[in-house]
């Protein structure tokens, strides 16, 4: 039934795409360290020796031009995660080949596929638009953070699926929910950076902000808020999707097709949020950083609904496999 | 008078404002949050029984505030009703707006372009009006609706295209009413009912049969579809490492007094009859006894279901009352024990290794004396009354280990054998009118949100007037789009096409153009008049 070999090889994939990661990390961080700041502060060090850094005001629009090692260390760190992520995928790929069903039966297979969506969200981002490359460090380390809990806490070996995950639902339901998490993931992180560098461009714009702080060299608030935005507005409709989705597969399965267990309860409760989030940007008062911790309480729901209603709570959906 | 109306106008101001939706929705995020941490009432009554036994002074304090019935409590009716008010102040004026917008013509050009989010001057070499028509000719090619007006500042056109943007956000908000009615239509006119049976039992369809059930406040025993259930063989299979497989119940069904037909539910796959659904919710086993009196009376393979205890081996718990051991007896039987589908003793004790009924073994009190049941008090049917056994109105006169065929003999001569067993399936009979209500408005709901979501609405503006030099047109384009962000690029790929569009015009229409240019051969464009 199970192919104990497939089943080795998806567990050593696993720590493969954990150890990409880490490099990748490490590049972006190096890309960070070694960016292009020596030739600005050398400048300003020129004008007002013994004076403290300070950005430009105007230079506040973006990352200023990269130096060609930077971009260097960039690419490199993009070809990392990229190999991290097909690694990723072929965890799941060698798993569901292994047990003959979709890889996403328990806590550790899901959890897994919704950091992989992450993975591949922020780097079609970064593709997309080169600027967001530079949140990398701050993606990529949440997703080697998350990796390592998953493999440490939630793993659970390759088996079959119980009988009530055999449904044609499980394909519906489940991935979507997974794609919509992994994009809220690349979502929030957007809004943790744009408050981070929101207040950093404040205090720059006061001409209190250090250049050689490490938010100089992320994009503008603009761009993360933008970001943030358009990954949720992807996001919503998704969720939107996969809960009435539940909703259907429930009414087969359960009885009804709502019935406020604890994880169609956080379920609703993080679709508020989100809506909530989506209401916040275009309301008066609302807008920029308050609507940005709208969106993080939003990722920590979605945490949360995956932790806490898994391992802790009792209810229909305790598919954990987690002892 | 018209104080008292001013101030209902300022709340309900208030009340549809978006910010007071905002906190609203925050409150209805926040409220459901009880309702997943406490045990509810609707989901297991015995986890709220026990929660008050483990907090004898808080469960009270809570229950007053309806915290184990956080979804129907007044508090949460209160929160998302105000919402849905809240909603539909909001939506219907936007949709009357809308179907405004929708008859007549795009507004009016703003007095200052350039005060747009994205503006631009050309110049071009045509007469104005000539120029503004190379304008409309790209926008209505972009599908726009475009309309041209004479402007204080000179001749002007007003562009507007992505109705179907506010179209699905109305219904969005729309179809979320929809869903709360279908919702409120199912509770109030729906019902469930569950009930255990063995292998060869049956129910039929009324709230005096089932073993629970909850039904809406305008359900009457008269609605109820006469539909009868029986439960002809009931199989559970595993994989070969213990999980659990596929759970399959054989059933004859049909209208009572009309002809029975055969079919097979499991789990993921209930029987539909005409909006009622017919769920197997779990399963269990019916151990089986053979009870035969010193006088010879015998009562032959009587069973009662026991409660799964523990899924994963499927060791259970129950008791088989014998209340009436026939003429002359005063005394009544009982049995409390415990099945384990594949036995295992560890020391004395008996433990199940297998949900599978491989080795199935009993462990059983048997008690004699008054059971108590027509006390008046109810009781648990899976349990003896204990406070009977703690008064000794019951005593303990045997207990034994059990397989399939053993036997035990009590102190009266009176032969306990475990003969056999079955399964017994639960089963659960729903009906929610509102259901189908329900998804209808989700489709609905989600199509807006789409709508919503991926439509941008984009209103373009221009104006013409005479260069300052005297020596042609300059042409203000301004525009202003909503629900996307990049529209600095699709401002600046418009403007390129007007400013192309407004050279090839230039080269075709100017006679004295040094040459006629190997475009020459395309036939002028018809120039519009506006």
């Amino acid at each position: 039934m199970i192919d104990p070999s497939l089943a080795a090889l998806s567990d050593n994939l696993f720590s493969v795409a954990v150890v990409l990661y880490s490099l990748a990390v490490v590049a972006f961080c190096a890309e960070l360290a070694f960016g292009n700041w020596p030739a600005r502060s050398r400048e300003l060090v020129a004008v007002g020796a013994g004076a403290p850094t300070v950005v430009q005001p105007g230079a506040l629009d973006g990352p200023p031009a990269e130096s060609p090692g930077a971009r260097r260390l960039g690419g490199v760190a993009m070809a990392l995660t990229v190999l991290g992520g097909v690694a990723h995928a072929a965890v799941l790929v060698t798993r569901g080949m292994a047990a003959d069903r979709l890889p996403w039966g328990n806590m550790y297979e899901f959890a897994t596929a919704v950091v992989l969506v992450a993975v591949v969200a922020y780097t079609v981002l970064a593709l997309r638009a080169p600027v967001l490359r530079h949140i990398g460090a701050f993606v990529l380390g949440p997703v080697v953070l998350a990796m390592v809990l998953i493999g440490l806490f939630l793993y659970a070996s390759a088996g079959p699926l119980v009988a009530a995950l055999r449904s044609w639902w499980l394909g519906v339901h489940v991935t979507t929910a997974i794609l919509g998490f992994g994009i809220f993931f690349v979502s929030g992180i957007a809004s943790v950076l744009y408050l981070l560098r929101s207040r950093y461009e404040q205090k720059a714009a006061a001409g209190l902000a250090p250049s050689s702080s490490l938010l100089a060299r992320l994009p503008s608030a603009a761009a993360l808020d933008r970001t943030a935005h358009r990954t949720a507005v992807f996001g919503f409709p998704i969720w939107t999707f996969a809960v009435i989705a539940g909703a259907i597969w429930a009414e087969s399965a359960w009885g009804r097709f709502w019935g406020w267990d604890p994880k169609e309860t956080w379920a609703f409760i993080a679709w508020v949020v989100y809506a909530a989030y989506l209401h916040a940007r275009t309301t008066a008062g609302w807008r920029g950083r308050p609507s940005a911790w709208v969106n993080v309480v939003g990722l920590a729901v979605m945490v949360f609904n995956l932790l806490y209603v898994n391992m802790v709570s009792t209810g229909l959906h305790s598919y954990a496999g987690v002892n | 008078m018209r104080r008292v109306g001013g101030r209902l106008l300022r709340w309900w101001r208030q009340l549809t404002a978006m910010r007071t939706a905002l906190i609203l929705l925050f409150l209805l995020a926040v409220a459901a949050i009880p309702g997943s941490l406490l045990p509810q009432r609707s989901l297991s009554q015995s986890n709220v029984t026990r929660y008050f036994a483990d907090h004898p002074t808080l469960a009270p304090v809570l229950d007053k505030l309806y915290l184990f019935g956080v979804f129907s409590s007044p508090w949460f009716a209160a929160i998302y009703l105000l919402l849905f008010i809240s909603l539909i102040g909001c939506v219907l004026p936007r949709a009357a707006e809308h179907a405004r917008n929708l008859l007549s013509s795009p507004p009016a050009a703003p007095r200052h372009l350039q005060q747009l989010p994205e503006s631009t001057e050309l110049t071009a070499s045509l007469p104005p009006v000539a120029a503004l028509d190379v304008v409309e000719e790209e926008l209505r090619v972009k599908r726009f609706r475009v309309v041209r007006r004479e402007g204080r500042a000179g001749p002007e056109l007003s562009a507007e295209k992505g109705y179907l943007r506010e179209t699905g956000n109305l219904l969005f908000h729309l179809s979320l009413l929809a869903l709360l009615l279908g919702l409120a239509g199912g509770k109030l006119w729906g019902y469930e009912g569950s009930i255990l049976v063995t292998e060869g039992g049956g129910f039929c369809n009324s709230f005096q049969q089932y073993d629970t059930y909850s039904a809406g406040p305008l359900v009457s025993q008269s609605d109820l579809t006469p539909l009868c259930v029986d439960l002809t063989d009931f199989r559970a299979e595993y994989e070969a490492n213990g999980t659990a497989a596929s759970f399959t119940a054989d059933l004859d069904y049909g209208l009572a007094g009309a002809a029975m037909r055969a079919t097979t539910i499991g789990v993921n796959h209930p029987l539909r009859v005409d909006g009622d659904r017919v769920y197997v919710t779990g399963h269990g086993f019916s151990p089986s006894f053979t009870v035969v009196l010193p006088d010879g009376r015998s009562f032959d393979d009587v069973s009662a279901p026991f409660l799964p205890t523990e899924t994963a081996t499927m060791a259970s718990e129950g008791a088989l009352k014998l209340p009436d051991l026939g003429a002359g007896a005063t005394d009544q039987l009982a049995l409390q024990g415990f099945f384990a589908p594949t036995g295992l003793l560890q020391g004395s004790v008996l433990v199940s290794t297998d949900p599978r009924p491989l080795n199935p073994q009993v462990a059983i009190f048997v008690y004699r004396g008054y059971l108590g049941l027509d006390s008046g008090l109810p009781q648990s049917v899976y349990s003896l009354d204990q406070t009977q056994i703690d008064r000794d109105q019951l005593t303990k006169v045997g207990t034994a280990n059990l397989s399939v065929g053993e036997s035990t003999t009590l102190d009266d001569g009176t032969v306990v054998t475990f003969s056999g067993l079955k399964e017994f399936a639960a089963l659960q009979l729903s009906h929610d009118p509102g259901q189908g209500w329900v998804l209808a408005a989700a489709i609905s709901l989600l199509v807006g949100l789409l709508g919503m979501l991926l439509v941008r609405r984009e209103r373009v503006f221009a104006r013409v007037g005479p260069a300052p030099d005297g020596g042609g047109t300059v042409l203000s384009i301004g525009s202003l789009t909503r629900g996307s962000a990049d529209t600095a690029p699709r401002f600046t790929a418009l403007t390129d096409q007007v400013r192309t569009a407004l050279a090839d015009r230039n080269r075709t229409s100017a006679p004295d153009a040094a040459a006629p240019s190997a475009r020459g051969g395309a036939p002028e464009k018809e120039i519009p008049s506006s």
